[in-house]
């Protein structure tokens, strides 16, 4: 089993999801974030003066999928979620050691 | 029937001048909502405390002593709800105008309009020393200067005192209709000389002297301010008709609500533009201060321009007031509201635009009630400060300033559920 972290843009998200939906992936779990890569932060202007936004709003996905389902998963984040522009994110993947779901006890890619 | 007809006259009148003054009233809420969404988060529940405190500070102040130095009242307002003779007395004076004449009204509504402009310019202090200074260290200040320093400057001006037995204003060819000067531009420069004693907001300013933009919390409330306070102005430039019981009258004040509209319309166009061009963005806070830049233009004339001539005067105003900002910050002068620049600068304005349409005025006198009314409130105020400063302090700490007026001053937040950092 493997763990997904994918960063995205935060309008991208719906298309995300449509995506991991249509490949049979059944939970996801997203929460807002800012942070800063390459693309740093920016400059806004209000009243005339600048001021810098060091940490830009991302959108950050939890995924636990099945290691067969693991390819299939990062390549519909990276289709969805890609404009090509500066900033559309990363995915990390990390080995997945156990997974219980609470209400049965089951473990394992059952539980996923 | 003449008898009856002026009763319903000086009725009418009154009601006139109590509705106005309901809605200038109407004003301090456009001001604490305008202030407190210009202003951080964490310092929202301290500046609405300083609003409504004001508000209520001024308004005893104007009663105890305020109006009596103003208008040769007497102390408490004592006799002003008028003795067994009133209605005698009523018809005397109306029958001395004539029908046509000055406006014969209830003193209680005169106190009442009055009051609500000492209100008015203590608020335009508020915004431009927020988010640093000590709430009761500008209490303080509230107490003097809505019980002496405004007054004093009024009796100069709409009460045709000599200044200090000096010389006249009214002599001199100064006409102030409802207030650029005397109210506006008198509450821009008591704010002016506070800021100068108080200094910048941390973090107003970069170590190598670049200008840090501290955006304003909440557009929306700004926005609803900037629309409360061009709905109260109309009390304000209206009501100072002073009068509606008779057609020319009447027209007088259609025209003044009309052209208070339109100067506000143009105003804001004009900053909108300005901002547009010079920053490539549509800033909508310079919109607002570019609306009401229009209004406190239009103040001390809105009854001779046409209403061609009145947006004319409005946009000016609207792009005055951006480049006053712009400019106030570059000297390090931090007004998180724009205060100074929307009411001295534009104050200061509107009183030279009167003698283009109004032919009894003049520019030497314009110039000489403008600098009589600027040297004596900031003389005035620079010390009432600077007594203040060395007993109390004006600022609060660095450590409060960075936690937020709003625990330091007043314990509480105004967002108490929101995480804020």
């Amino acid at each position: 089993m493997k763990l997904v972290t994918a960063i995205i843009k935060p309008f991208k998200l719906d298309y995300v999801r449509e995506a991991l939906s249509e490949i049979g992936v059944t939970g996801v779990t997203v929460v807002e974030v800012k942070g800063f890569g390459r693309q740093k932060g920016h400059t806004e202007l209000y009243r005339g003066a600048e001021y810098v936004v060091d940490f830009l709003p991302k959108v950050m996905l939890e995924i636990a999928v099945d290691s067969n389902l693991l390819d299939s998963v990062v390549e519909a984040i990276s289709k969805a979620a890609s404009t090509g522009k500066i900033g559309d994110g990363k995915i990390f993947v990390t080995p997945l050691e156990q997974v219980v779901r609470i209400r049965t006890g089951e473990t394992g890619p059952d539980a996923l | 029937m003449v008898d009856q007809i002026f009763e319903l006259q000086y009725a009418i009148d009154t009601f006139y001048f109590l509705v106005c003054g309901a809605l200038v009233m109407w004003m301090a809420a456009g001001f604490s909502m305008l202030e407190s969404g210009l202003v951080r988060s964490k310092n929202t529940a301290e500046i609405l405390t300083k609003n409504v405190a004001l508000y209520s500070i001024a308004c005893v102040m104007y009663m105890i002593c305020g109006y009596m130095i103003m208008y040769d009242g007497t102390l408490f307002l004592s006799g002003i709800a008028g003795g067994e003779s009133l209605v005698d007395d009523v018809l005397a004076a109306s029958a001395e105008n004539g029908f046509h004449g000055d406006s014969v009204y209830s003193d209680a509504s005169d106190f009442f309009f009055q009051v609500v402009f000492v209100a008015t310019s203590m608020s335009i202090v508020s915004g431009a020393v927020a988010e640093r200074m000590k709430m009761w260290s500008f209490l303080l200040f509230v107490v003097v200067f809505t019980g002496l320093i405004y007054p004093l400057e009024g009796s100069w001006t709409w009460n045709g005192k000599d200044v200090f037995g000096w010389f006249n204003l009214g002599d001199a060819g100064f006409s102030d209709f409802a207030g650029s000067g005397i109210v506006h531009m008198a509450g821009a420069t008591a704010a002016l000389a506070g800021v100068l004693l108080l200094g910048a907001r941390k973090g107003k300013y970069g170590p190598d002297g670049k200008v840090v933009a501290i955006p304003g919390a909440n557009l929306p409330l700004a926005t609803l301010g900037t629309f409360i306070l061009w709905m109260g102005w109309f009390g304000f430039n209206g009501g100072s008709v002073l009068k509606l019981g008779d057609a020319a009258s009447a027209n007088a004040v259609a025209m003044v609500f009309l052209n208070t509209n339109t100067a506000a319309a143009g105003g804001l166009m004009a900053a909108l533009v300005t901002a547009r061009l010079w920053f490539g963005k549509a800033d909508l806070t310079m919109a607002l201060n570019g609306a009401l830049a229009g209004l406190v233009a239009i103040t001390a004339e809105p009854s001779t321009p046409s209403a061609l001539i009145a947006t004319l005067i409005g946009a000016a105003g609207g792009v005055l007031v951006v480049l006053s900002i712009v400019l106030l910050d570059r000297i390090r002068i931090d007004d998180p509201v724009g205060a100074i620049s929307v009411h001295g600068t534009v104050g200061l304005w509107g009183l030279l635009a009167v003698p283009f349409t109004n032919p009894d005025v003049t520019f030497s006198g314009q110039l000489l009630g403008a600098a009589t009314i600027f040297v004596w409130v900031f003389l005035s105020s620079l010390i009432i400060w600077g007594v203040i400063k060395a007993v109390m302090g004006l600022r609060i700490s660095e450590e409060e300033e960075m936690q937020g007026a709003d625990i330091s001053e007043c314990g509480m937040e105004a967002y108490p559920e929101f995480v804020i950092e």
